[in-house]
C-alpha cells in the first residue's frame, strides 16, 4: 500500500490543476446566489400576503391542495401526493412548527433535497467523467502505464482520489449554500425541530413513527445521503469513463441516464420494475422529508441496496476492463 | 567494443498479435544488447508502433515472448517496466502541468527517484532554461526532449523511441541522433523504430527491417548493404562513345533506368548525359583505363551506396515506403 500515496497525489494534483474542481465552486458560486434570490422573493410575497403569519400562509396551503382533490381533472397520483403533503403539513400545524422558517439552514436543507438527483451528480462528473477517458484522448495513458506499477494500481489510485473529490465536492455544496443564504436569511436556524419518520401506507401517512429532529441532526443524516449517492455516481461515471474513449460520449452518456432517470421519477408508478434502475432511486432524502416514493414498495434501505450494487458492480466491470484491455490508441 | 559478447537486453521470441479477426504481426524475433543502435524498420502501417506497444506491456501479444533484463514483460511488468524507457508515438506529456511537474508525476510511479536526478535528466536534454514552464508552450523539439528526459528517468537499460526525430527540424535531427549515439555509448540499448531509411543507416548498428507484420530480414546494418550491388555514375565525353566501351565490358551492365534505383537527390545532381552502370567497385579503375585507352574523356565516375530504400525495395517487391 506505501507505494499506492504517490500516486493518489498524482491524480489529485492532475485534478487540481485541470481547474475541475474550481469549475464546480465557480459554478456553485453562481447558482446558490440564483436560488437564494428566487427563495427570498417568494418569501417576501408570502409576507405581504400574510402579514408574515407562517400559520395563516400554510393553512392556506393545506385549504388549496384540498380543493385539487375534488376536481376530476387532476390525476389521481398527483392526488395522493397532495393527500401525504396535506398530513404531514397538518401535522407541523398541530405541533406549532413552521416547516418553511427562512433561515440559512432551512434554505441548505431544501436545496440539498433538490440538488440530491440531479445537480450534485452533475458537478460530481464534471470530475468523474473524464478521469480515464481524459488519459486516452490525450494520450499521456502510455506514458502512464508504461510505468513498473501494475494497472489496477493506477486505477484503485484514480478512484481514491475521485472519492475524495466526491466528498469535498458534497461538503462544499452544503458551505457554499449555508454561508451564501445565510446573507439573505441569517444564519441561524440549527435547533429548530424538524419531523422525519412519515410511513407512508397507500396514500395515507402513518405518524406513528414520527419524531421530531434538531435540524442541524437532519441536516447532518441529509450529507450522508448526498455522499452516498455521490459517490455511487461517481463509480458508475468512473466505469463509463473507462470504457468509452472519448470524454463528450463519458459525459452524454451519464447525463443522459441521470435525466432518463428524472423523468422515470415524474412518470412513476405503473412500471415496477424500473425501481432496480439506479436513476430513479437518487432521491433519498425524499425518504427523509416523507415524500411518496416515485415507485410503490421503494424504501430508504431498498433504494441504498439498489445504488450500491450498482456501484459495486460498475467498479467490477471498471478493473476488469482495465487491467486487460489493449491500449491501441 | 565487441558488440556480440554484450548481454542480451531485449529479446523477441515468436511474436504474434491478433487484433479482431486480422493477424497484424506474424511471428517477430529478434534481440537487441547493451550499447548497440538497433533500428526497427518498416513503412508506416507495418506494424512498428503495435510490436513497440507489445514491448512495453500496451498490449499483451497473442502468443510468443517478450523478456526485457530477463524478465517476462506481461507476466513480470513491474520488473520488466522498470527497466525501459519509452516513447510510444508521440510524446504525450500533461500540457497542464510544467514540464518539471510532469516528470514529478512520472518519477513518484517508481521508487529511488529524487529531485537530483530530475534535474540530472533535465540537464542531459538541455531543457533546464525552459523546465518550469507549462508544457502547452513548448515547441515539438522541446516536447520530444522532454519525452526522452522522462525516459531516462528511471535509469532504464532499454531505451525504446518511436520515430524520434518525426517532426524536428534539420538541426534538431542532429542533435537526436549525436544524443542517442552518446547514450549508447554510455552501455544503454536503444532501440529505435523508422520509416526512414537513411535514419536508420546513419543512426543504427543493426536494423530489423518489417513490413505487413513480418520480419524481412535482421542484420548488422553494412552486411545488408554489402550485400547488395554498387552502382557507379559516369559521365564521359563523348558519351555515345563511352557507353558502348562500357557495354563491351563483361563485369559491367548499363542500367537504362536509373530512376529505379536511385535516391532523388542523386539524380537531381547528375548531368543529363550520364551513364548509370551496376558493377563491383573494385573493377572501375580497370574501365577508366579502357576508356582514357580508347580517347574518351573521363570528366567524373561516382561511387553510389545502395541506399536500404533498394534493399526496402528488392525485399517487399516493390511495395510502397510511404
Amino acid at each position: 500500500m506505501s507505494n499506492l500515496l504517490p500516486l493518489i497525489k498524482n491524480e489529485c494534483i492532475k485534478i487540481i490543476k485541470r481547474k475541475r474542481f474550481y469549475v464546480v465552486l465557480l459554478v456553485l458560486l453562481v447558482l446558490v446566489p440564483m436560488f437564494t434570490y428566487a427563495q427570498m422573493k417568494s418569501a417576501e410575497r408570502s409576507r405581504e400576503k400574510f402579514n408574515s403569519d407562517w400559520r395563516l400562509e400554510l393553512q392556506q396551503r393545506i385549504t388549496d391542495n384540498e380543493n385539487s382533490l375534488s376536481s376530476d381533472r387532476v390525476p389521481d397520483e398527483w392526488k395522493r401526493y397532495r393527500q401525504i403533503f396535506i398530513q404531514q403539513m397538518q401535522y407541523y400545524l398541530q405541533h406549532d412548527v413552521n416547516p418553511n422558517q427562512p433561515n440559512g439552514v432551512t434554505f441548505t436543507r431544501e436545496f440539498l433535497n433538490n440538488a440530491i438527483s440531479l445537480f450534485i451528480p452533475l458537478l460530481i462528473m464534471a470530475i468523474a467523467s473524464d478521469i480515464v477517458s481524459g488519459e486516452r484522448t490525450t494520450g499521456t495513458i502510455k506514458m502512464l502505464l508504461t510505468r513498473p506499477v501494475k494497472r489496477w494500481k493506477v486505477l484503485l489510485s484514480k478512484l481514491v482520489a475521485l472519492i475524495m473529490f466526491t466528498s469535498l465536492i458534497v461538503v462544499s455544496t452544503f458551505v457554499i449554500a449555508y454561508l451564501i443564504s445565510g446573507l439573505a436569511f441569517g444564519y441561524k436556524g440549527f435547533d429548530i425541530p424538524v419531523f422525519t419518520g412519515f410511513q407512508i401506507v397507500g396514500s395515507d401517512v402513518d405518524m406513528s413513527g414520527v419524531h421530531a429532529v434538531l435540524q442541524w441532526k437532519y441536516l447532518l443524516m441529509q450529507g450522508g445521503l448526498v455522499w452516498f449517492v455521490g459517490v455511487c455516481v461517481g463509480m458508475l461515471a468512473f466505469m463509463v469513463s473507462v470504457l468509452v474513449r472519448s470524454t463528450a460520449a463519458s459525459i452524454v452518456i451519464m447525463m443522459a441516464a441521470l435525466i432518463a432517470g428524472n423523468i422515470l421519477t415524474n412518470m412513476a408508478s405503473a412500471w415496477s420494475s424500473a425501481k432496480y434502475l439506479f436513476m430513479v432511486n437518487l432521491n433519498l432524502t425524499s425518504y427523509l422529508a416523507g415524500n411518496l416514493p416515485p415507485i410503490e414498495g421503494m424504501t430508504l434501505n431498498f433504494s441504498l441496496a439498489v445504488l450500491a450494487i450498482w456501484a459495486i458492480c460498475a467498479v467490477i466491470v471498471a478493473f476488469s476492463v482495465f487491467t486487460r484491455r489493449d491500449i491501441l490508441n | 567494443m565487441n558488440k556480440q559478447a554484450q548481454e542480451i537486453v531485449l529479446s523477441v521470441q515468436h511474436v504474434k498479435k491478433k487484433i479482431g479477426r486480422k493477424w497484424i504481426i506474424h511471428d517477430v524475433s529478434f534481440d537487441v544488447r547493451a550499447g548497440e543502435i538497433f533500428g526497427f524498420l518498416g513503412p508506416n502501417g507495418a506494424g512498428k508502433t503495435t510490436t513497440i506497444r507489445m514491448l512495453v506491456d500496451l498490449i499483451k501479444p497473442s502468443s510468443g515472448r517478450i523478456e526485457v533484463c530477463g524478465y517476462d514483460v506481461n507476466r513480470q511488468q513491474e520488473q520488466a517496466l522498470r527497466c525501459i524507457g519509452s516513447i510510444v508515438e508521440n510524446p504525450e506529456m500533461y500540457s497542464y502541468l510544467t514540464g518539471w511537474e510532469n516528470l514529478e508525476h512520472f518519477a513518484r510511479m517508481q521508487p529511488g527517484i529524487d529531485d537530483q536526478r530530475i534535474q540530472e535528466v533535465v540537464d542531459t536534454v538541455r531543457l533546464d532554461r525552459r523546465i518550469h514552464d507549462k508544457v502547452s508552450t513548448y515547441s515539438l523539439g522541446m516536447r520530444q526532449r522532454l519525452g526522452i528526459a522522462q525516459a531516462l528517468l528511471g535509469r532504464p537499460k532499454l531505451l525504446i523511441l518511436d520515430e524520434p526525430t518525426n517532426g524536428l527540424d534539420p538541426k534538431g535531427i542532429k542533435e537526436m541522433r549525436q544524443f542517442i549515439h552518446q547514450l549508447a555509448e554510455e552501455g544503454l540499448a536503444v532501440f529505435v523504430s523508422s520509416h526512414l531509411l537513411s535514419e536508420i543507416q546513419l543512426l543504427c548498428d543493426r536494423v530489423a527491417i518489417i513490413s505487413s507484420g513480418r520480419l524481412l530480414a535482421v542484420g548488422e546494418v553494412d552486411e545488408l548493404i554489402a550485400g547488395s550491388s554498387d552502382h557507379v555514375i559516369w559521365d564521359l565525353n563523348p558519351a555515345v562513345q563511352g557507353k558502348r566501351i562500357l557495354q563491351k565490358l563483361d563485369y559491367c551492365e548499363i542500367v537504362d533506368r536509373p530512376e529505379d534505383v536511385l535516391d532523388d537527390n542523386v539524380l537531381a545532381g547528375m548531368s543529363p548525359d550520364a551513364i548509370v552502370t551496376r558493377m563491383h567497385a573494385a573493377h572501375t579503375s580497370r574501365a577508366v583505363e579502357r576508356l582514357v585507352g580508347a580517347g574518351v574523356q573521363v570528366r567524373e565516375v561516382h561511387r553510389i551506396n545502395p541506399t536500404l530504400e533498394q534493399l526496402f525495395l528488392q525485399m517487399t517487391e516493390g511495395e510502397s515506403i510511404e
